[in-house]
């Protein structure tokens, strides 16, 4: 149906480009006046006055229905039945009014349901209806806007230069608005939370049990949510992480670097860049279908007792999945230093290892800081290797061995399958993800700044 | 100059013991920091040789799928031919098998045997059937997938040798397997299920329909914001913009947004998208426009690049003939700076293929035996599915859980090797 | 082939012993041949220059003399070049000690980012020249006395070197490269980035070094080599085409083509 609209639209914005070129040509071959702009650009302010003031209402359109209609509906509902609901009850109802809209009645509703769906179906086509009229009423002024204004004077093209620039100026800055959609329903939720979760218990709570009961019903304990245990955790693997990638990333970056032959270089390299294309995800059946069990025998044949999804399983294929990030970082700082420094080095008689130990690496620490600080900024956002092979249970641990879980691990299981609102369940994921997100920005931000920091060092 | 200066220096002996011994040992701990440096990139390697042979070797059992050859008498009192669709299938099955041991009699015996086919066979029958009534009241011989347990015994999968109870099918189940196997009516063909069948609780019939299509229309929600976005961001970045605060720190923003973990933009758009716009759960839209604000940064980065490549020669030329700075920008920078742009957009398409975590949030991991239709539709996609699959208890799942891996891959690769083939292509030199 | 045997009528001229002899020596680029058949005697306590137009090969046979030329790739040597008639391209011959023997001194001054005192003391303790701190002392004090950097820069030692005025960083480099006790210095247009001052400082210097020292200086200026040198090679397309006492070069040239060069007819 949208869909159609919007194709409406296209064709309406096409014919009056066509239309208004063809008059502004017409003119102009007709040789009354000299003309300021060519005529392609009078069909081109028709086609973004036709256009692009529709398109915008559309997407404002379609963005506020399905909150609006459902605010009315739930409005006009009988007040004797809403009385002393909570949210939560009030959703289930909401849910079960749409879902027999749609025509998927379960037992017998009561009749004030049924009459809400109706609204609720009458409400929508009222408003698919309305939707199409005015779109079309307001492509129409446009055009009409458009086609008034064609005439020697009418300075056509600083008009579409100065439109799509302010286009530009709007896409730059929806980067701004995503930081800012992030900052905002993370702080939001955040606030929801620790309404009913105090900030002092999340932030230096020893327990996290969030499994609460959602109903009264239900047995389950009382929920508690200390974030300490499961950013322990979080850190456990990113070290494990960390022990894997760095001496790896590093010692490959120096060896192709400074002792591989070109040939060498020009295979391995793509390779490596492999490894960093592999979605997380595969990295995950990955660490559970081989690297789990092999750890989990190596342990049983040392006699060591290893947990079923130990952290050194999802460390290490964390680890693994960082090699590449690390040593490109590192062949990126090394081939940063200038030549004269190595030339230098090597005509005073000092070995590769010894140039690349005493003067290339000292050089290029910071490039090489910065990149491992990426690294772990990557470890701590992970998500998909430690949702697959890392524990739910958070344990106050830090013997990789144990089965440990992360910040990421328990947003994703509190928040799949459930999409209350209200519920501290739900709202701990927004907290846990609020921390996320200020404790990985704020390695990014130093990370850029070492980096940067090193560039203006020899450029 | 100094009198130090003037008077010769030492001259040093360089065949002295000591420093003939030192020589030998910095030659020595130059050539352990180079096998050092082999080992390493030799551990990723063969990392990645695990990863792709344990895929292969894990998935090549999916690639194909035991079928078995019945005869099915489609008689008039189970299928009534008014409503073909309302037909007892299972019970014409469940003959159809039996028919081929006449001699077990046991209920227990008969139900294990009914059990061989897979629980799907029922309804492919059915679809059949419905497709042409005629076949009512007549004999039909269709080849129909078996379920899992007998799948994995005739890929030999299942060791023989466990002792019975460690195994899934006994030894009276793989007696009678056998003896349909020397009657020729098992056969092994490619797997084309795993494609062309949507989700299935029955591995034997889970197919990567609807996670492909599912993948398919969020690609092109994101490919359809942000190209456009992206692009148009990136030249006013990089051409209009003035150079002060805002401009800053839109670049900043920028830069951040790449390094922001995906499952933050997850957390994003459950609470924005679906929480406060009220848009559909599991739908490739939402999906798509997730994926769409974690590529933007990609394109922009891209597209900046290959703007910036473009000559000022170029530039010059055209301001100079009297044109102005957009039609600059859009009728010859742009164009000229196209292929690069593509290339960046390809990759980060191709990222945003292999993105799971905010498709979870989005709830894009749905059980959902149906091939999306459109945007709005639910659907999963392929690294949910992925996921889906490999948290499957079941031991099919296994291998199609790598087996969809390696049809993600090739998905992978065919969009690199297109970007490569396009960078390659139109490579210009200044 | 005249060219070779003139070269060769001089060598045996020669009474003064030579630091280094290079006998045919050629070198390739992968398919490019940069340096054909130079052969030449570098005598001892003196300065050599090498001059020629851009591109002629004298930085690059520079760097076959303390085998520089092995850290390229694709770079291959032919011939024999000997430091005290011995094959420095001899399989016994470890090019690491080599280049403590044959120091380098590069176009731009490239101190490392430490500072002055470990720029000097790097080479002495790689080579563990030192004994002791007060030995490492002592090196770093004659070596930058040795360059005229001394009295400049005794109270910061511990100031990085990259801090130094480019005139200064260059002394610094050549210190550096003293503080091993090489036999020959080899410098690749070392004054190529100094301004004027700074270049007069470091010719100066160069002037001293020869009383203990064989110099080879490449250079692009034949008011330098003219200043700083008592022989001069003239190189050209990979060739040597004349090499003989500085003064009979600059007055009296045998080529034409170095007549054509120094005289500035073409550069």
């Amino acid at each position: 149906m949208i869909g159609y609209l919007f194709l409406v639209l296209l064709l309406a914005a096409a014919v009056g480009y066509v239309m208004n070129r063809a008059t502004a040509r017409a003119a102009i071959a007709g040789g009354s006046a000299r003309f300021h702009s060519l005529a392609g650009f009078h069909g081109a302010y028709a086609l973004l006055l036709t256009g692009l003031p529709a398109v915008l209402f559309v997407l404002l359109w379609l963005l506020l229905q399905g909150s609006v209609i459902d605010s009315i509906v739930i409005g006009s509902l009988p007040e004797t039945e809403m009385a002393g609901l909570d949210a939560g009850r009030l959703s289930l109802i909401e849910a079960e009014i749409k879902s027999i809209a749609r025509g998927n009645i379960f037992g017998t509703p009561e009749p004030w349901k049924l009459e809400a769906a109706e609204r609720y179906n009458s409400l929508r086509s009222i408003a698919s209806v309305a939707l199409w009229v005015a779109t079309l009423a307001i492509a129409a002024v446009g055009l009409y806007v458009a086609r008034s204004r064609i005439s020697p004077e009418f300075r056509a093209r600083h008009r579409v230069e100065a439109i799509t620039t302010w286009l530009m100026i709007a896409c730059s800055v929806l980067a701004i608005f995503v930081t800012f959609g992030i900052v905002a329903s993370l702080i939001y939720e955040s606030i929801r939370f620790f309404d009913k979760v105090p900030i002092t218990e999340f932030l230096f709570g020893l327990n996290w049990e969030p499994q609460i009961a959602l109903r009264e019903d239900q047995v389950a304990g009382a929920g508690a949510f200390g974030w300490v245990p499961v950013f322990l955790g979080t850190i456990v693997i990113t070290t494990v992480a960390l022990v894997v990638a760095v001496p790896i990333g590093l010692l490959s970056a120096i060896y192709l670097n400074e002792f591989a032959s070109s040939r060498i270089r020009s295979i391995s390299k793509p390779i490596l860049e492999v490894l960093a294309g592999v979605p997380t995800v595969v990295y995950g059946f990955f660490a559970i279908l081989v690297v789990a069990p092999a750890i989990r025998s190596a342990g049983a044949a040392l006699g060591i007792d290893v947990a079923p999804n130990t952290a050194l399983a999802a460390g290490g294929v964390m680890g693994i999945m960082l090699i590449p990030f690390i040593s490109s970082f590192t062949d990126d700082a090394l081939s940063a230093v200038p030549r004269a420094l190595r030339d230098g080095s090597l005509a005073l008689g000092a070995t590769r290892g010894e140039t690349v130990r005493k003067i290339l690496f000292p050089a290029a620490i910071p490039g090489i800081v910065g990149g491992v600080l990426l690294a772990v900024s990557r470890a701590i956002g992970e998500t998909m290797i430690v949702v697959m092979a890392a524990g739910l249970i958070a344990t106050l641990t830090v013997n990789p061995l144990d089965s440990v879980t992360t910040v990421t691990v328990q947003i994703v299981t509190l928040l799949i399958g459930d999409s209350e609102f209200d519920n501290p369940k739900t709202l701990a994921a927004f907290a846990l993800g609020l921390m996320l997100f200020i404790v990985t920005l704020a390695l990014n931000l130093i990370a850029l700044r070492f980096v940067r920091k090193y560039r203006e060092l020899y450029d | 100059m100094t009198d130090l200066a003037s008077s010769a220096p030492q001259r040093i002996d360089w065949s002295d013991a000591e420093l003939r011994k030192r020589l030998a040992r910095r030659h020595s701990g130059d050539k352990w920091l180079k096998f050092a440096g082999i080992a390493a990139l030799a551990i990723s390697f063969s990392m990645l040789g695990i990863l792709v042979l344990s895929l292969v070797s894990n998935g090549f059992a999916a690639f194909t799928q035991t079928h078995l050859k019945l005869e099915f008498e489609i008689s008039a009192d189970r299928v009534s031919a008014e409503d073909p669709a309302a037909g007892n299938y299972r019970a014409i099955v469940r003959d159809a098998m039996l028919g081929l041991f006449p001699e077990v009699t046991s209920r227990a015996d008969q139900r294990e045997i009914a059990n061989i086919p897979s629980n799907g066979a029922q309804y492919i029958l059915r679809d059949r059937v419905v497709a042409d009534p005629a076949l009512i009241g007549t004999r039909v011989t269709l080849s129909v997938p078996v379920s899992d347990p007998y799948d994995q015994l005739a890929k030999g999968l299942v060791d023989r040798k466990t002792p019975e109870a460690n195994r899934r099918v006994n030894d009276q189940e793989i007696a009678w397997f056998d003896r349909l196997e020397e009657k020729g009516l098992v056969s092994k063909p490619l797997n084309t299920g795993l494609i062309t069948n949507a989700d299935s609780r029955f591995p034997e019939l889970a197919g990567l329909r609807g996670a492909i299509l599912g993948s398919f229309y969020a690609l092109l929600v994101c490919f359809l914001i942000s190209f456009p976005v992206g692009i148009a961001a990136a030249i006013y970045l990089e051409e209009f913009a003035p150079k002060n605060k805002l401009t800053d720190t839109v670049e900043i923003n920028i830069n951040n947004l790449a390094a922001v973990p995906s499952v933050v933009f997850g957390l994003l758009a459950l609470a924005v998208f679906i929480g406060w716009f009220g848009l559909p759960r599991s739908a490739p839209l939402v999906g798509g426009m997730t994926l769409a604000l974690m590529t933007l940064p990609t394109i922009i980065i891209a597209t900046r690049a290959a703007v910036k490549a473009v000559p000022p020669s170029i530039r010059e030329a055209a301001l100079g003939i009297g044109a102005s700075k957009h039609q600059v920008v859009f009728g010859h920078v742009l164009p000229l700076a196209m292929p690069g742009i593509l290339t960046g957009t390809i990759i980060g398409l191709a990222q945003a293929l292999g993105e799971t975590a905010p498709l979870l949030l989005i709830g894009m991991n749905a059980f959902i035996t149906q091939a999306p239709g459109g945007i709005l539709d639910s659907s999963t996609a392929l690294p949910t599915q992925i996921f889906i699959w490999a948290d499957s208890p079941e031991r099919g799942f296994v291998s199609r859980t790598s087996a969809a891996i390696c049809v993600l891959l090739v998905f992978l690769i065919l969009m690199n090797a297109l970007a490569v083939v396009l960078r390659k292509r139109f490579e210009r030199r200044w | 082939m005249n060219k070779t045997i003139t070269a060769e009528a001089q060598i045996a001229s020669n009474i003064v012993s030579a630091k280094i002899s290079a006998r045919k020596v050629n070198v390739f680029y992968g398919d490019t041949h940069a340096i054909k058949d130079v052969s030449i005697e570098i005598l001892d306590r003196s300065v050599t220059a090498f001059i020629g137009p851009s591109g002629c090969g004298k930085s690059t046979f520079l760097r076959c003399l303390n085998r520089m030329n092995d850290t390229i790739d694709i770079c291959r040597v032919e011939g024999t070049i000997e430091l005290d008639g011995h094959d420095i391209y001899d399989a016994s011959v470890d090019p690491v000690q080599l280049r403590a023997r044959v120091g380098m001194v590069f176009q731009k001054p490239n101190p490392f980012p430490k500072s002055i005192y470990d720029n000097i003391a790097y080479g002495p303790k790689i080579h563990g020249l030192a004994q002791s701190k007060a030995d490492l002392d002592g090196i770093v004090e004659s070596a930058l006395r040795r360059a005229a950097l001394w009295e400049e820069v005794k109270d910061r030692l511990a100031a990085p070197g990259t801090g130094l005025s480019g005139g200064q960083q260059q002394r610094l480099c050549i210190a550096r490269a003293i503080a091993t006790a090489p036999e020959v210095l080899l410098m690749d247009e070392p004054c190529s980035a100094l301004d004027p001052i700074a270049t007069a400082q470091v010719e100066e210097l160069i002037d001293e070094l020869r009383k203990s020292y064989s110099v080879v200086i490449v250079t692009h200026s034949m008011q330098q080599a003219a200043r700083v040198s008592q022989k001069t090679a003239f190189f050209h397309l990979g060739l040597m085409l004349e090499y003989d006492d500085t003064s009979k070069i600059f007055t009296n040239p045998d080529h034409e083509k170095t007549q054509a060069y120094i005289t500035g007819r073409f550069g």
